[in-house]
Parts: C-alpha cells; structure tokens; sequence
C-alpha cells in the first residue's frame, strides 16, 4: 500500500467514524460538531483527488459559514432527550428496511466500475485546478452557471420576503439622521455668572 | 546540508518540513508575547500613562521588557479551572480549535519571494477556508462552558464574524481580479513598481473594508462584543482559566498578526520596497505588519465599543454593497483601455 492509499484510508476512517456519530450522539451539539468533522475530512479526501479548490470551497462554505449558523441554531435549543428517543424501538425495522435499501440502490448506481473509473494520471505541480474550473465555469457553461445564480437570487429574495416582518410601533434610529446631527440646535451654552447659594449655611453665620 | 539529506534518507522531507514550521511558528508566538507588551505600552502612552514598567531582567527595569515572560509564567502555574455542568471534553477542545487555524494559516503567508513554507496555487482560498474556521474555538468554549454570559458572547461572535467574513471574502476578490491569481507571492509580485503600484490605491475601498472587517474578525475594539466586559464579564472565555485562557489568548493576537500580514501583502505591497532605490526584503513586510498592527491598537485606544445593532448594519448594509459595487468598477475597467490603471 502506498502513501495516498494509506492517508485515503486513514481519512476515511475518520469520516465514517464521524458520519456515525452525526446520527448516534445524543447531545445535537456534538451531533453538529461532529458533522463539521466530517466535512474537513471529506475535504481532505477531495484533497488528495487533486481537487483542491472543490476542497477548500467545502471547508470555506460549509464548514466555515454554514455549520457555524447550524450550531449557532442547536446551541440555543433545549432539547429533551428521552422524549426524542422515544418509540426508538418502534421505528427500528422500517428504519432498517429503507436504509438497507438505500444502501443497496447506491450501490448499483453509483458504483465506480458503473463509470469506467479508472485513476487518471496525476497532473503536474504547476497544474491549478481552480483555473481550469474558472474557464470551464466561465465559457463552457456560462448559462448553466447564471442561471444558478439566479434561482439562488431568487430563493434569498423570497426567503427574505417572506420571512421579513414589519411591526409597527418600531423604534428605529434612522441612521443617516443620526450621523448629520451636529452639536449645533441639541446644546445651548449658557453663561452662569458666579453666585452665592441662596440657602444658608453654617458657615454663613 | 546535504550530508544531513543523505543521513536521514527518506524522512529528511517531514524532517526539513519541521524545522521550517518551528522557524515560523516560534518568532510568532514570541512576536506574540511582545504585542501584548506593545498594546499596554502604546496603549498606555494615548492615555497619558506608562504602562507596565517594573518586571525586567537580571535586575534592570528595562522599561518593562520582562513583562510579557513574566505573565506567560503566571499564566502557565495557574490551575486550569473545570466549572461544574461543563462539557468537560468540548470545554478544553475550545482553545484547540482556536489556536489551531490561527497558526495552521501561516503556513501559506510568504515574507519573500523564496521566504514561504508552502507555495501553493491557491493559497489565498486557502487561508480564507481556515480563518473561517476559527469562530468554532469560540463558539465551542461558549457553549461548553454553560454559563449565561459564555453563551451569549459565543453567539454574538458567531453572528458577527459569518457577517463580515463575506464582506472579507469579496474584498480579497477585487485583489484577484486585480493581481489574476490566487497566489500570494505572484500576488505581491504583481505589485511591483514602488509606493504608487501598490493596490491600496486601485482597491482603496476594499483596502478599507478589508481593514476594518480584520479587525471585526479578529473580535478586537471596537468589535469586541465577544467579550464586552462592560456587558457579558468576557464572553466566550468568562469560565476559562490559567493555560486555557492563555491558549485563547495567544490566538486572539496571532490573528492580529496575520490579518495585519495578509492586508500588507494584499494591499501594502508586502516585501517590496516603496522606492526604487531601496532593495526589497524581509525588512519591508516586518514594518509593513507592524503599521498595521499599530493602526489596530490606535483603533481599541480610540473608538467606543460598537453597539451590536450597528455592527450588524456596518457589515451587511455598507461594506457589501461597497465592495460588490467595487468589484463591479474593477471588472468593468478592465475591459476598457484604462484596465492598466488596475493592473
């Protein structure tokens, strides 16, 4: 076995190990955490497939931005265990039945030897696989490429436009009012002569 | 050196690779140690004090020079406290994740053009994808710690830093487009030709943007809301203790120190020389990152904390739209005859 099989190994590994603890912890902010640890590991698989501007796009979004406001939603739920792990027992065999299943049909379709695949020849150092993307995004499938831009423009704008609520009564500072204001018309500077306290006091007399 | 490449066969490449990360990682953590020092003592003079000045060496004050060694001692012999109804694993694999992007990114950061651990095709992704990793020490730590005030700075700083990690990220896309790579070094490469060339003047508001959204990342004043000792004690790290806050802390500035090195390498024209009568090196990029690294502690002397709403609105109503409109001046230029004005 040589050095790339045996980190591919050790990686996957890890990923596995880690994919299973996604779905057995207990707690849902270890399960979160643990699915980080399988997206960085998933991006150093791709990594040794010299794919490495795929690898460090996964960890920049997925770990990076979407795992982060994943755990920023289950750190604040309060959770009750028991209560989710009830009827475990019920829903085990047709639990069972539909993973095997999946397994079974992912097996026959994606399938490496369904593919021919066989491992390309690696390219040479100076070889940037982020350029190549580029190009390929850029000319190839130009349409392809803004029209999922689009749709994911789209999905943000009705996202937000559903989600935006405006309550009246709200007690919001305009902020470009609040940055002109000068100190001229808010202070008024006025002159006190020095003067004695009307009230006595015990040194007075 | 060859001689010790024949002795040690096969393992001289993890062997060589070693030595050259302890050359980077041990100057930065002892640069660390001094930024501490630096921040009191600059610091200390804006506000018309003196700051430390007593802890020296072998019986000579030397304005304080000793600090730093003495607090990293303190630090060291301080007992390492586990608040009850902790994660205990979660709770001490905090600090892990924070320091480990925080030195993990510096593998990629050139000082020369030969000066550079690794030269990779896209090192700037790279150090994008890692930085974007170092908000889980924080939020990890926050939640394990379950403490009210730990959990809330641990949100804010989530919050905070997903905002201007975008702003951050389209900021370095008007420097690509600029220097038409993702390499750092072919990117200050590109910069070549002194103090004008440089791309804080095409790129001025991404420069600026880039700037302050550092130092957002970086939870520094007056984006600090992560701690906000006024407000939540100190946020993600009120439960931590002795090393383990050390370790917090030691990230806190080693990222002060790579934001300030990438924005001189980005924007500042890195190890070259600003006039053409002086040779480019390691020099330059050293005073490069101590300027910047100067603006950051003028800022925590100067600006009051940022309310969190106006954080929020700093970052997603004004540096992305600046930036992206930014982007779009730079794209169109470049079409144009006038593209040399960008490079």
């Amino acid at each position: 076995m040589d050095f790339a099989s045996l980190v591919f190994y050790f990686l996957a590994a890890i990923l596995l190990l880690s994919g299973l603890r996604v779905v057995t912890a207990k707690n849902p902010v270890h399960a979160a955490l643990a699915l980080v640890l399988a997206f960085f590991t998933a991006a150093g698989i791709w990594m040794l497939l010299e794919a490495e501007f795929l690898a460090i796009t996964l960890v920049l979004v997925y770990v990076g931005a979407v795992m982060v406001l994943f755990i920023f939603v289950v750190m604040m739920l309060d959770i009750n265990i028991e209560q989710m792990r009830q009827g475990f027992w019920d829903y085990l065999p047709i639990a069972a039945l539909v993973a095997g299943l999946m397994a079974v049909e992912m097996t026959i379709v994606v399938g490496g030897d369904r593919f021919g695949l066989t491992a390309p020849a690696p390219k040479p150092a100076d070889f940037s696989n982020t350029k190549e993307l580029g190009l390929l995004l850029y000319t190839d499938y130009v349409y392809a490429f803004e029209l999922a831009a689009v749709i994911l423009l789209v999905a943000i704008v009705a996202a937000i436009a559903l989600t935006l609520r405006r309550r009246p009564n709200r007690k919001v500072i305009d902020v470009g009012w609040q940055v002109r204001q000068t100190a001229k018309g808010h202070i008024r500077m006025v002159n006190l002569k020095p003067q004695r306290p009307e009230y006595k006091t015990e040194d007075d007399e | 050196m060859e001689w010790f490449q024949e002795l040690l066969g096969p393992a001289w490449l993890p062997v060589w690779t070693l030595v050259k990360i302890i050359v980077i990682v041990l100057p930065l953590l002892i640069a660390v140690a001094y930024l501490t020092y630096a921040e009191r003592k600059i610091i200390g003079y804006m506000q018309i004090r003196i700051g430390p000045n007593r802890v020296g060496f072998f019986g000579y004050r030397l304005v304080g020079l000793g600090q730093p060694i003495a607090d990293a001692v303190k630090l060291m012999t301080k007992e390492i406290l586990l608040p009850t109804g902790a994660n205990k694993s979660l709770f001490l694999v905090g600090p892990v994740l924070a320091i480990a992007p925080a030195l993990a990114a510096w593998a990629v950061v050139p000082f020369t053009d030969h000066l550079v651990l690794a030269n990779v095709n896209a090192s700037l992704l790279y150090i994008m994808a890692i930085t974007s990793m170092g908000v889980y020490g924080v939020v990890v730590a926050g939640w394990a710690s379950n403490s009210k005030y730990a959990l809330l700075g641990a949100l804010r700083s989530a919050a905070q830093i997903v905002s201007y990690e975008i702003a951050m990220g389209f900021a370095l896309v008007g420097v690509l487009m600029s220097a038409q790579s993702l390499n750092l070094v072919e990117i200050v490469q590109h910069q070549s030709g002194g103090f004008w060339q440089w791309y804080w003047l095409p790129l001025f508001p991404l420069f600026i943007v880039y700037l302050i959204a550092g130092v957002a990342e970086t939870n520094r004043a007056p984006f600090d809301v992560a701690e906000g000792e006024s407000e939540i004690v100190a946020g993600f790290h009120v439960d931590y203790s002795g090393m383990a806050f050390a370790v917090f802390f030691l990230a806190e500035y080693a990222n002060m120190i790579l934001v300030a090195a990438l924005t001189s390498i980005l924007f500042l024209g890195g190890w070259l020389s600003p006039v053409p009568f002086l040779p480019d090196g390691f020099f330059w990029i050293a005073a490069k990152i101590s300027f910047v690294l100067f603006l950051f502690l003028w800022f925590r002397a100067t600006f009051p904390r940022y309310r969190y709403d106006q954080i929020m609105r700093l970052g997603w109503k004004v540096f992305i739209p600046v930036t992206l409109v930014w982007i779009l001046v730079v794209g169109a230029f470049m079409q144009t005859p006038l593209g040399y004005l960008f490079h």
